[in-house]
């Protein structure tokens, strides 16, 4: 397959990962920020091969994860209001809320549906003039731009019974959390290709030389994250501390400028919550004042819900590279993909639900068969 | 940000192990009760087995075996529902007879007989259901099975799809076949017929109007012959699996757990075609759970394996089969597989249907 096989070539891994056992010569703790590289580094079995004093730490980069529960609330109580078509992408249904999630409002008369593009739940709009249509706009950097060119085609097209409930989160502000944090034990990040290639590189250098860690742009693939791991070591061992992109095939210094346009027309920076850590200032976008016409959350009056999280969930923690998910003593019992306490153990981007699904071997034996589900 | 450090850990009765979380949590049916994972496994043992299961459906194969009259019966029903009715390579009516006679296959039998229950709403054009029925009639006269009984029911617009069609089926089953995960022991080697995946993305890019590049068609095919093929090398196959909901990773989960061994998948073997593997990377789906409709799989003792393997890739339908692992002793119930740059990863039992991620 053209372009993905070459990126997983055993050959070509071997040699970087003898390139990084011959560098390291003490413990590192790398942190890959996104969920994406956190998947592909389980599913692969990237963090095995790589040396003992390697640790990776799984970053707070799943955009199911961290979308705060009281937002879900907000969005179940939105999707269960009989005018209302609730359009999502698939993996936030099952993402649980106060006592339920969206299959369950679904299975309760909701109309809840699976969309691939929010400019899918745009002409659901248009061809149910008579329904509210509601997209749930989440995610980082790279699903923004997106959503709010859907935004400002349903403002152009003059669609009235379009909104969206927007909840985005930006990576720079979380990095700069977490390395602000007395607790914090990261040495260098893996930065989130992604988002780089939306948002450019131009918000790293200063994090990079304030807090004197490498950050290094990283792409998905196994050997992407193999290369982005060679080159954080490096730094690391000469004592360096540079913004480097590892996926310059995807990523350009400035980033993409009519992306970055439209960001700035439709949405405007603001504190956000994210699940499990809190309050980061500046850290996410809600819907300029001038498309507040179509935020959901005005138009169908849930402001004002407020959510505590549940007190067993650790996931705050496992998000900030405090605690890995089998250490926390929910994972596997109380806590499993199918009754996840928090968002890390829903997605298949979260930390926990990647250590679930694919490193019960690796678990001491009890764990390992409380989280083996019975057929 | 909370302390737990004084929350007591659960205990837990492993010997009776169920869901710390059972159905009583979910008050109402999911999709996911249908996705052949976990969630359609509780239904059947936490609601229909205690209701009305017996000895037999506890056998819990894809089709009963039973003994009557002096002859060992292979028993079977499926329901379909698939959406849209008519999808690239094949149609409900094919996949109402396919379906039920690759369940009876899995046994070992040779359909005989199908019944045919045909659910209709109330509007559908009557072009439709002659187009589906003269699908399954030619779909029927291709595995050699008849179709013997039928029903037919009307409901009201809106509360189907069109047609929902149930098929039974019974065959016998060849003496000195017994085709049973139990019969599994480590050592055994895992072989799948075919490429993986295609019959669930040929649906879901009709489904869901996704353009992969090129056209993709379900491999919906009727597996009897491809399995007389191999109990002509030897009738001593230990399991056969039609890895249908849930693709290969629910059918290779099934037979660990209901073995009690281990399951080791070399995951660069799997056969995936590009068109299939591109299409799960641009929706974040593995193909290992994505369902089949032509594909089986087979647990074969090590010293039959390659006669096996030399039948299957003799048959039309097996052209392509491949070994793709083995059963081992270590992690009884577990399927892991190892990956392309020597890891591993514990490949799980899908909870109930696998959703696209969002990036």
């Amino acid at each position: 397959m053209k372009y993905i096989d070459e990126f997983q070539d055993p050959e070509l891994a071997r040699r970087l990962l003898d390139d990084i056992h011959a560098t390291v010569t003490r413990p590192w703790a790398l942190m890959e920020v996104c969920g994406g590289q956190t998947h592909s580094i389980i599913r692969h079995g990237i963090d095995q091969l790589l040396p003992d004093n390697i640790e990776l730490i799984h970053g707070p980069g799943c955009p199911v994860c961290v979308t705060p529960l009281e937002v879900i609330d907000k969005a179940l109580e939105i999707a269960s209001r009989p005018e209302v078509i609730f359009c999502s992408f698939g993996d936030m249904l099952r993402v649980p809320g106060t006592g339920r999630d969206l299959f369950q409002v679904r299975g309760e008369g909701g109309d809840v549906r699976v969309v691939y593009s929010p400019l899918d739940a745009l002409r659901i709009a248009q061809q149910h003039p008579d329904r509210e249509v509601v997209f749930f706009g989440i995610g980082f950097e790279t699903t923004a731009p997106p959503n709010a060119m859907t935004v400002h085609q349903a403002r152009k097209l003059g669609i009235p019974n379009f909104s969206m409930l927007v909840s985005h989160v930006r990576v720079p502000p979380a990095i700069e959390a977490i390395m602000s944090s007395p607790s914090c034990r990261v040495q260098g990040f893996l930065a989130a290709g992604h988002v780089c290639s939306v948002m450019g590189m131009g918000e790293y250098p200063e994090l990079a030389e304030r807090f004197r860690v490498p950050i290094v742009v990283t792409g998905f693939e196994p050997l992407d994250i193999l290369e982005g791991v060679r080159r954080t070591v490096r730094q690391l061992e000469r004592g360096e501390h540079t913004v480097d992109n590892a996926y310059a095939r995807a990523v350009r210094a400035e980033g993409n400028l009519a992306a970055r346009a439209m960001l700035e027309d439709v949405f405007e920076v603001t504190d956000r919550a994210w699940r499990g850590i809190g309050v980061i200032p500046q850290s996410g976008w809600r819907l300029a004042s001038k498309y507040r016409a179509y935020d959901a959350e005005h138009r169908f009056s849930v402001e004002g819900i407020r959510t505590q999280e549940p007190a067993e969930c650790r996931s705050g923690e496992v998000l900030q590279g405090l605690l890995k998910p089998h250490e926390c003593e929910a994972f596997g019992t109380l806590c499993t993909p199918r009754t996840p306490l928090g968002a890390t153990m829903v997605s298949s981007e979260g930390a926990c639900a990647a250590y679930y699904l694919y490193r019960r071997l690796d678990m001491p034996a009890t764990k390992a068969q409380e989280a083996t589900p019975v057929v | 940000m909370s302390d737990t450090t004084d929350l007591p850990v659960p205990a837990l009765d492993v010997e009776a192990w169920t869901c710390p979380a059972p159905l009583r949590d979910r008050p109402r049916v999911v999709m996911g009760h249908g996705g052949g994972g976990v969630l359609s496994a509780e239904l059947v043992q936490q609601i229909f087995a205690p209701a009305f299961g017996g000895e037999v459906l506890a056998q819990m194969g894809d089709a009963a075996v039973l003994s009557l009259g002096g002859a060992r019966l292979a028993f079977s029903t499926d329901s379909y529902v698939v959406r849209p009715l008519f999808f690239p390579g094949g149609s409900i009516g094919d996949l109402a007879v396919n379906g039920t006679v690759n369940d009876l296959a899995m046994s070992g039998a040779r359909a005989a007989y199908l019944s045919c229950g045909f659910i209709l709403e109330e509007g559908v054009e009557l072009d439709v259901v002659t187009r589906v029925s003269e699908a399954l009639g030619a779909a029927a006269r291709t595995a050699c099975v008849e179709v013997a009984t039928g029903d037919t029911k009307v409901v009201e617009a809106g509360h189907g799809d069109g047609i929902y069609i149930n098929t039974a089926g019974i065959g016998l089953v060849p003496a000195g076949v017994d085709l049973r995960p139990q019969r599994v022991v480590p050592g055994d080697v895992v072989i799948v017929s075919g490429a993986i995946g295609v019959h669930g993305v040929a649906v879901m890019s009709v489904r869901e109007g996704l353009e992969f590049g090129v056209e993709i068609k379900s491999d919906c095919a009727a597996l009897g012959g491809l399995v007389d093929a191999m109990l002509a090398v030897t009738p001593d196959l230990h399991v056969l699996r039609d890895p249908t909901r849930g693709g290969l990773a629910a059918a290779l989960n099934e037979i660990a757990q209901a073995s009690g061994t281990g399951v080791v998948i070399q995951e660069r073997d799997v056969p995936v075609p590009p068109a299939v593997a591109n299409a799960c990377a641009i929706l974040g789906l593995d193909p290992m759970y994505i369902a089949n409709e032509g594909k089986l799989v087979a647990f074969v003792p090590r010293e039959h394996a390659d006669a096996v393997l030399g039948a299957m890739r003799a048959h039309p339908l097996g052209a392509d089969s491949v070994i793709i692992g083995e059963a081992v002793e270590g992690h009884p119930g577990m399927v892991v597989a190892r990956t392309g740059l020597g890891g591993t990863r514990v490949v799980d039992l899908p909870i109930g249907e696998q959703l696209p991620r969002i990036c």
